[in-house]
């Protein structure tokens, strides 16, 4: 019976249990977390503006995969169509331009368009499940695409540069584009963060646990799916945003790709489906394969693609998966860990137990050995 | 009478369409699964066919007769390992490796065949028309792919409902677990399936490497059409399939007529009315394969 840890914890002689967000007290985490981001933050004076211009596309790449993350990793809906987000929220601020809104300003704007326009696409693609669910939304960023290319407003299928830069200066500009960029993956990581503490995320863990035990207990299951759908439209449409404001053109054909599902696929699978740190491993590692092997054109997506395949089939878990695992480290807790002074056999089941809540997998993920 | 012609012309198209969906059709009917890299196998078949059938002095044509049998073992084994593997770890699973392998393929084909577009030859055969009236005419390939299209449709219904594999393959289809008490090989079943949808896409993509040019990346939208045609005829009804692929080209080519820029706009809109208002599909899915 799935009662029988519940029960040994009650008539265990030490009743009072603690319940705690993760199994190590959190002491270093949030001062690790501040650091990084402050040494981030103040990358722009002390390196040169390219690297902080590749770092840029690594913010994007991770703020993405991120937003994919939620939806397969947590709400179990695998979406092959995010590029609608990407391409929308670029052209958000490609149109904003023309209405004299500053890019920077206007990335916000695109984030709330963006989470708004993914209302009525989840209306239509969520009828679907699995599979069909995922074509589906591939067709909905194709639609999106030849409607976009149809504007001449908007440059047609030939693109259009962003307004706004004239008479920047370069430097100051690329720093400013850094600091946006670094300033959206904060707030998508502390959004993520944020709705898997709150009821929301618990009501996604019970999906992913048993959707039909879940649905029983009167979870309002499509609801949640819904709300992580238009958190991701908004996250990826902020990612889009950033697109545009670094890249300064819009192209349709570019923005609208599927490469950026095949990357935030790629990402989030070898990083660590179903953890907040595992597209921010995974996006480290495409990156610097990237890097690494640019001179040879598409070589490294073949590699991470196979790479993929392999993490998907052999350690569903991915990396952050395979070293959590060993050392317990949760820079990002949105579990419940039960803890029993004095513990003896049964309070580490109990434990364990528990652990599984705070030890997201991918859905098809085998449970955690205690 | 140049719409008379569109529908005459998307008729035809919805021929190919349908054959494409069919193999897509078969595995998801028998799996429960869809195989995300279906498009970039059929992009592969018509490699196949420009790269290596001019090797063997065999007339583009009869390129079947090679390509076929490499898709039906490609089907069975890659089954047996890779789709097994990952459908025993659940559909998920499955979505996430098919869509690697089909970036994988893609991207393998455009570093080694770059990224030009290329054709299957098939002489003068490919200009060769029925001239019905001064506008309508019927080109025999188009003719040709239609008819091969129905000849597989009428081959896959006969095959599942009258050969013994194919009452396995329904019966896995309907309860697997109640097969394997009985005493079927699921596993088995699977790869013949697999083999069957493969050889399909094969065929699939031969007709469409004759019908028009194609460049490595073409898998996708090929992908996305299959899956539009069945879903507008209703899942896991084969003749739904061939209607859905015929409404889906109508679509494409009247939307062209009106403007070449709608032509895929207006297949895409058909679709997502359809799922939009009666996401059953035309045909309501009787669970046939």
């Amino acid at each position: 019976m799935s009662l029988a840890p519940g029960t040994t914890l009650a008539e265990s002689p030490t009743p009072p249990v603690r319940v705690t967000r993760s199994r190590r007290p959190l002491r270093w985490s949030i001062p690790l977390v501040a650091a990084v981001v402050i040494v981030l933050a103040a990358l722009p004076y002390v390196v040169y503006s390219g690297t902080t211009d590749v770092l840029v596309n690594f913010f994007i790449l991770v703020t993405m995969a991120s937003m994919w993350n939620l939806l397969a990793g947590y709400a179990g809906l695998v979406s092959v169509g995010q590029q609608a987000f990407i391409g929308l929220g670029a052209y958000i601020v490609l149109l904003l331009g023309l209405h004299a809104v500053n890019p920077f300003a206007a990335v916000p704007l695109a984030a709330i368009g963006c989470g708004v326009l993914a209302l009525p696409i989840s209306l239509l693609v969520m009828r679907l499940r699995g599979g069909y669910f995922a074509i589906a939304t591939w067709v909905v960023a194709d639609s999106c695409e030849q409607l976009v290319a149809r504007s001449q407003t908007l440059g047609g299928g030939t693109g259009a540069g962003v307004a706004g830069f004239a008479g920047a200066n370069p430097t100051l500009l690329s720093a400013n584009t850094y600091w946006v960029a670094l300033a959206v993956t904060v707030v998508a990581l502390l959004a993520v963060y944020l709705v898997l503490r709150s009821r929301l995320g618990l009501v996604l863990t019970a999906v992913r646990d048993n959707e039909t035990g879940a649905r029983s207990l009167g979870t309002r299951v499509t609801r949640a799916k819904r709300a992580v759908y238009l958190v991701a439209g908004a996250g990826c449409g902020a990612a889009g945003a950033l697109l545009a404001a670094s890249q300064r053109f819009v192209q349709p054909g570019s923005v609208f790709s599927v490469q950026w599902s095949a990357e935030m696929i790629f990402v989030t699978v070898i990083g660590g489906i179903g953890t907040i740190e595992g597209p921010i491993v995974g996006a480290a590692v495409f990156f610097i394969l990237q890097q690494t092997l640019s001179q040879y054109g598409a070589w490294y997506l073949i590699i991470l693609g196979v790479v993929a395949i392999a993490v998907a089939i052999w350690t569903p878990r991915g990396l952050w998966g395979f070293v959590s695992r060993r050392v317990h480290i949760r820079l990002f807790p949105v579990g419940y860990w039960v803890r029993a002074p004095g513990a003896g056999a049964a309070a580490r089941h109990g434990e364990a137990e528990a652990g599984t809540g705070s030890d997201p997998g991918a859905p098809s993920a085998p449970p955690p050995d205690g | 009478m140049t719409w008379v012609n569109a529908v005459v012309q998307g008729v035809l198209l919805g021929g190919l369409f349908a054959l494409f969906a069919c193999g897509l059709s078969l595995l998801f009917g028998t799996m429960r699964v869809i195989n995300l890299a279906h498009g970039d196998l059929a992009v592969v078949a018509a490699f196949l066919a420009v790269e290596i059938v001019p090797v063997t002095h065999l007339p583009a044509l009869l390129s079947f007769v090679i390509v076929v049998p490499i898709f039906l073992a490609l089907g069975y084994v890659g089954q047996r390992t890779l789709i097994q593997t990952s459908l025993d770890r659940g559909a998920f699973t499955v979505l996430l490796v098919t869509f690697g392998l089909s970036v994988v393929i893609e991207n393998m084909l455009l570093e080694v065949f770059s990224a030009n577009s290329r054709s299957i030859n098939i002489g003068s055969l490919v200009s060769k028309s029925i001239h019905v009236n001064a506008q309508i005419s019927i080109a025999y390939l188009s003719l040709g792919i239609f008819v091969v299209a129905v000849v597989v449709l009428l081959g896959l219904q006969y095959f599942l409902s009258r050969s013994s594999m194919g009452r396995m393959i329904r019966a896995v289809a309907d309860d697997q677990e109640a097969s394997q008490l009985v005493g079927i090989d699921h596993r088995h079943v699977f790869g013949i399936a697999a083999a069957i949808a493969f050889a399909t896409v094969a065929l699939a993509g031969l007709a469409f490497g004759m019908y028009s040019s194609f460049a490595p990346t073409a898998g996708q939208e090929r992908l996305i059409y299959a899956f539009e045609a069945v879903v507008i005829g209703g899942l896991g009804s084969l003749w739904g399939t061939l209607v859905g692929g015929i409404i889906l080209g109508v679509a494409q080519t009247v939307g062209g007529q009106i403007d070449p820029s709608l032509q895929i706009l207006a297949g895409n809109l058909v679709f997502l009315a359809v799922i939009a208002f009666r996401p059953e599909g035309i045909f309501k899915g009787r669970v046939e394969a």
